[in-house]
């Protein structure tokens, strides 16, 4: 019998790897919500760059503001710029029927955007846009081939003449020395300001921040398991002794 | 409080209560692991009345208000989160120590007479709880929500002549929508909790009438002191008041290791798609149902081939309903002298494994999209899912039984 449960509980395994996303390789993120600087400069990014069209409709400025420890005035002069307080949601100026007009569908909301794709597949989303002058944006992505959105980060990242490589890592040639794939994109059309590894940082510090958008409560709950386990263990050791105590008899 | 209890007890009888269903009910002194789950379910269903009573605090049921009112309970209520987390690892957990449940009763043998009964009070609550956790699925509308229900009603629909008007009537419109999210949300919150209740009150003291059965399969009320309580007996409190309070434990342990590090559970326990709110323009690549159902769905799929100039699709919804139905006659399957597996030929004990297996199996293949091969793996394993029950009556006469002890063991 105990055979039967230990093959019961093998044949379940395989569907616990089902986290996979669909398509070509990624670059693996793993979020780190503690860190505060990471995620402040993700904020940063992210009101810059991305709100312009993306809103984050279900989560509030005053929440960003106190978890990320950015005080209230300095966020309000420099991270809120459709003149909303900051006590309100996170939404945008553009309306859903008239961006759908212009981009053929609206750009969605992305509170949640990294629990439905995974941080890995925004991280490498954001980095892999490259020149295809066959779309009518010019560009294309290599994660979301036929991609509506333009390159918003061209300025910074660049523009890559050829597909980047994501979900290749960088090496070293044991040999030579020479590092291989330290940068994503081997051959630029357009010079960007940043640097190919300050870049990769700032798409990290904005997946980053996006990951802590779509579960903002992660750190705090992990801080509250271990007490409610340490809580249920001491319950369980009072428990078994309180059953011993009494079975002690039946035996 | 001797005195309050006298007062209340002339008028209500309270004592006698506690002492039929408590003190004084005799409980095979054997119980195993397998006896943990009943009362882990009965702890999972306060959870979910609990949690699910404050939720319905905070959630709005509308199309328009349903997703964001979800994320208004994870963002902005008060604990909130942990209410929402509690309840989504609940409905999973429920399914987990209920199907336990029920390999236990497979196991020993807890459906054979005289407890008929209690197996298909059991069985009706498990139906039940299969509509509760599909109503109250549709409830986040996300993706994988309205997809899933779109799915699942549908399939009314390939019944033949009634099939379209029946699942209209369901869905209250042509597509899944706020009419159809409202009806869930009252079937889910008011209806089905309340006959849930009712059949674990029913399910309870049919047991108690006629006592457990235990791993060895004996009836201990046969064996009995000069007082009348059965030697193997022991008074369930607080012998396995204090036991169970163990299995609590254990089970607090895990579920909110899941609570509180795993709450999506990589995806299985709340689907990635469903962090998107419902879109009934853009279907989802892969639509699958939850894991607790995915056995049937499996079961669903595997049938491709059309019959008697009725569509494949209907009589995979005959073989998905013909294989939850056939469990409530089990009891007059098994045609063994014995209850317990201990005591049963190698027959039943391979019968079981591989139904064990083949049920699993069926539900890893439902969860993963469909090919060709896995879609005659599930053919072959739907095959075998029902041979264990209409080969019982036969294997279960044919083979050596073990003699049974007369007194209990270990």
């Amino acid at each position: 019998m105990r055979k039967l449960i230990f093959g019961l509980f093998i044949a379940i395994l395989p569907a616990l790897g089902l986290a996979a996303a669909p398509g070509g390789p990624l670059d693996t993120m793993k979020p780190d919500h503690t860190n505060k600087e990471s995620l402040q400069s993700g904020a940063a990014l992210f009101t810059n760059y991305c709100m312009g069209c993306h809103s984050m409709e279900y989560a509030r400025y005053k929440r960003v503001s106190d978890d990320l420890e950015i005080p209230a005035e300095l966020f309000e002069e420099n991270l809120i710029f459709t003149g909303a307080k900051i006590g309100e949601l996170m939404k945008i100026s553009m309306s859903k029927d008239m961006a759908a007009g212009w981009f053929g569908a609206p750009p969605p909301d992305l509170t949640l955007v990294t629990r439905v794709r995974g941080e890995s597949w925004v991280y490498s989303y954001l980095r892999g846009f490259y020149k295809d002058d066959s779309r009518p944006l010019g560009v294309n992505n290599v994660v979301f081939d036929n991609v509506g959105m333009p390159h918003v980060m061209v300025e910074m990242q660049g523009l890559c003449a050829v597909e980047p490589k994501i979900g290749v890592g960088a090496s070293v040639e044991p040999l030579s020395g020479n590092i291989n794939n330290s940068d994503v994109c081997p051959e630029y059309a357009i010079e960007g300001s940043m640097s190919s590894a300050d870049f990769d940082r700032a798409m990290w510090d904005l997946t980053n921040f996006m990951s802590y958008m779509g579960d903002p409560v992660k750190v705090e709950r992990e801080r509250l398991g271990i007490f409610v386990l340490i809580f249920v263990a001491i319950f369980f050791i009072f428990a078994y002794l309180l059953n011993r105590e009494y079975w002690k008899d039946v035996h | 409080m001797n005195k309050l209890v006298n007062w209340v007890d002339e008028r209500l009888p309270i004592v006698d209560a506690w002492n039929k269903h408590l003190a004084k009910y005799y409980a095979p002194k054997n119980f195993n692991f397998w006896y943990f789950f009943g009362s882990l379910a009965m702890l999972v269903l306060v959870n979910q009345l609990v949690t699910g009573i404050w939720l319905t605090m905070s959630y709005n049921p509308s199309a328009e208000g349903a997703f964001a009112s979800v994320e208004y309970i994870m963002r902005d209520v008060e604990w909130g989160w942990l209410l929402r987390y509690l309840h989504s690892t609940g409905a999973s957990a429920f399914f987990v120590v209920v199907y336990l449940h029920m390999f236990r009763g497979l196991m020993y043998g807890s459906y054979q007479k005289p407890r008929e009964l209690i197996w298909i009070f059991g069985m009706l609550i498990y139906l039940v709880l299969m509509a509760e956790a599909f109503m109250g699925y549709l409830l986040p509308w996300g993706q994988m929500s309205y997809w899933g229900a779109q799915v699942i009603v549908n399939l009314f629909g390939a019944i033949p002549v009634i099939g379209e008007d029946l699942s209209l009537w369901i869905r209250g419109d042509y597509l899944i929508s706020g009419i159809t999210l409202n009806r869930f949300f009252a079937l889910h919150v008011v209806a089905l909790p309340i006959v849930l209740l009712g059949l674990v009150v029913l399910h309870i003291l049919a047991l108690h009438e006629v006592g457990s059965n235990n791993p060895d399969g004996i009836d201990i009320k046969k064996n009995k002191d000069e007082n009348g309580i059965p030697k193997d007996g022991i008074p369930f409190h607080p012998y396995y008041s204090v036991h169970d309070l163990m299995g609590v434990g254990v089970f607090f342990f895990i579920f909110f290791i899941v609570v509180f590090y795993f709450p999506e559970m990589g995806g299985l326990f709340l689907e990635k798609p469903n962090f998107e709110p419902a879109n009934n323009l853009k279907t989802p690549e892969h639509i699958a149902p939850v894991w607790y159902f995915t056995p049937f769905y499996a079961m669903l799929r595997a049938v491709t081939v059309d019959l008697f100039g009725l569509d494949a699709k209907f009589w995979g919804v005959v073989v998905m309903g013909a294989a939850i139905a056939i469990l409530f006659v089990l009891p007059w399957l098994d045609k063994s002298p014995v209850r317990s597996i201990r005591y049963k030929g190698w027959l039943s004990k391979i019968a079981l494994a591989i139904f064990v297996v083949s049920f699993v199996v069926l539900g890893y293949l439902g969860i993963v999209p469909a090919t060709e091969g896995r879609t005659i793996a599930a053919q072959i394993l739907t095959v075998l899912y029902f041979l264990y029950f209409i080969l019982m009556p036969f294997y279960t006469r044919m083979e050596k039984t073990k003699p049974v002890p007369e007194r209990v063991t270990g």
